[in-house]
């Protein structure tokens, strides 16, 4: 790989000849200044929803505060599982870092593992959640959702649904993608047809009247991505690659740092 | 300078991190919890507990604690002015419209 092959702080590069290699301004590989860049846009994206959401929390009396004992036990679950994936991908960053692939793998995967308990744990909750009647106006709403205490929130605070399932969806899309970009990272074109029947199997599996039957069509959107990707640049995904990758995961955890006491610990009910 | 973060990395240090992090996540449970201040003062308090957790995230896991000093300072400055600038947009008027009488 070029960047790794570039020696560093040559004597006098700074009034080397012309074409001669210059050190990068921010010390680092173009890479990994890439993905900053990338995740210093994303944090304002992030920022914006939070500030909207804060917006109408403030302006918004009485806030509804409905969630129970259960939704905050999964919420803090969740939480947990983020935290101990970050600690799992640093695992993952230092195997490959001294050229062990196997437990580069294996700590990947563990990651993914993490990532995806928190997808199928916060996918519970938003099922839950709808059945029980917090619900997005416009959108179809089951028998079960008619009446109770989060449709009548659903009716008489619309920002309450809209801010949480904007703000989480979001998130969920972003631990999704992140799953998918450490799958390819750990094993390349054989992924593929693990997300293939990862997709076929949740769509074929989630009733038709969940959300998440139509929500499950990301990991399609994912698979066509990943395969022009590496029909493009099929290559073997190298330390620097890993590093970079684990900046992306640990962003999405960063961000639900904020989303949790936001979203879900000033919305309890303490019954 | 380096490639890699390949300082010299105890992995010790990120299981400690971790700790860290599963607790200030169980204070802040515990906080919302007891409902131990009002909603004004929980807010700031669970919002300086994410701060620190996000700083020993990115200080540790991102491995920006390690990064140059021009890295740290141009990435740190620019995204928290981006905030600070919002925070002017939104809340002014979030506040003045409580005072409108729209209840």
């Amino acid at each position: 790989m070029a960047e790794a092959t570039v020696v560093h702080d040559l004597p006098g590069s700074a009034h080397a000849a012309p074409g001669a290699y210059e050190a990068p301004f921010f010390g680092a590989y173009s890479k990994k200044v890439g993905m900053w860049l990338f995740l210093a846009s994303d944090s304002l994206t992030f920022g914006a929803l939070l500030f909207a959401f804060s917006y109408n929390r403030i302006y918004t009396t009485p806030w509804p505060t409905p969630f129970h004992t259960a939704s905050i036990s999964n919420a803090t679950i969740m939480t947990a599982c983020l935290l101990s994936s970050s600690l799992t991908m640093v695992l993952g960053v230092f195997a490959a870092q001294r050229g062990d692939r196997a437990w580069t793998r294996n700590w990947l995967l563990a990651t993914m593992v993490f990532g995806t308990a928190f997808i199928v744990l916060h996918g519970m909750e938003w099922t839950k959640l709808i059945g029980e009647g917090l619900t997005l106006p416009g959108f179809p709403k089951p028998a079960s959702a008619a009446s109770g205490e989060l449709a009548d929130i659903s009716k008489a605070v619309p920002q309450f649904p809209a801010t949480f399932f904007g703000l989480t969806a979001m998130h969920m899309l972003h631990v999704t993608i992140g799953v998918i970009y450490l799958g390819v990272v750990a094993l390349r074109k054989w992924f593929l047809p693990i997300l293939g029947v990862l997709w076929l199997v949740g769509f074929l599996m989630i009733p038709s009247d969940n959300v998440f039957h139509y929500g499950i069509h990301a990991l399609l959107i994912g698979l066509v991505l990943a395969a022009i990707i590496l029909f493009l640049k099929p290559k073997d995904y190298d330390a620097h690659d890993v590093e970079v990758s684990g900046l992306y995961w640990h962003f999405v955890d960063l961000v639900w740092m904020f989303i949790f006491p936001l979203v879900y610990l000033m919305s309890t009910k303490i019954s | 300078m380096h490639d890699v973060a390949t300082h010299d990395d105890s992995k010790g240090q990120y299981f400690w991190v971790w700790g860290a992090l599963l607790v200030l996540t169980a204070i802040e449970v515990v906080l919302a919890y007891k409902q131990v201040f009002q909603a004004a003062r929980m807010l700031e308090i669970l919002l300086i507990l994410s701060i620190i957790k996000s700083a020993l995230i990115i200080g540790y896991f991102m491995h920006m604690k390690f990064e140059t000093a021009i890295m740290r300072w141009m990435i740190t400055i620019s995204v928290v002015a981006c905030f600070i600038i919002m925070y002017f947009f939104f809340f002014p008027d979030a506040g003045r419209i409580t005072t409108l009488g729209v209840k």
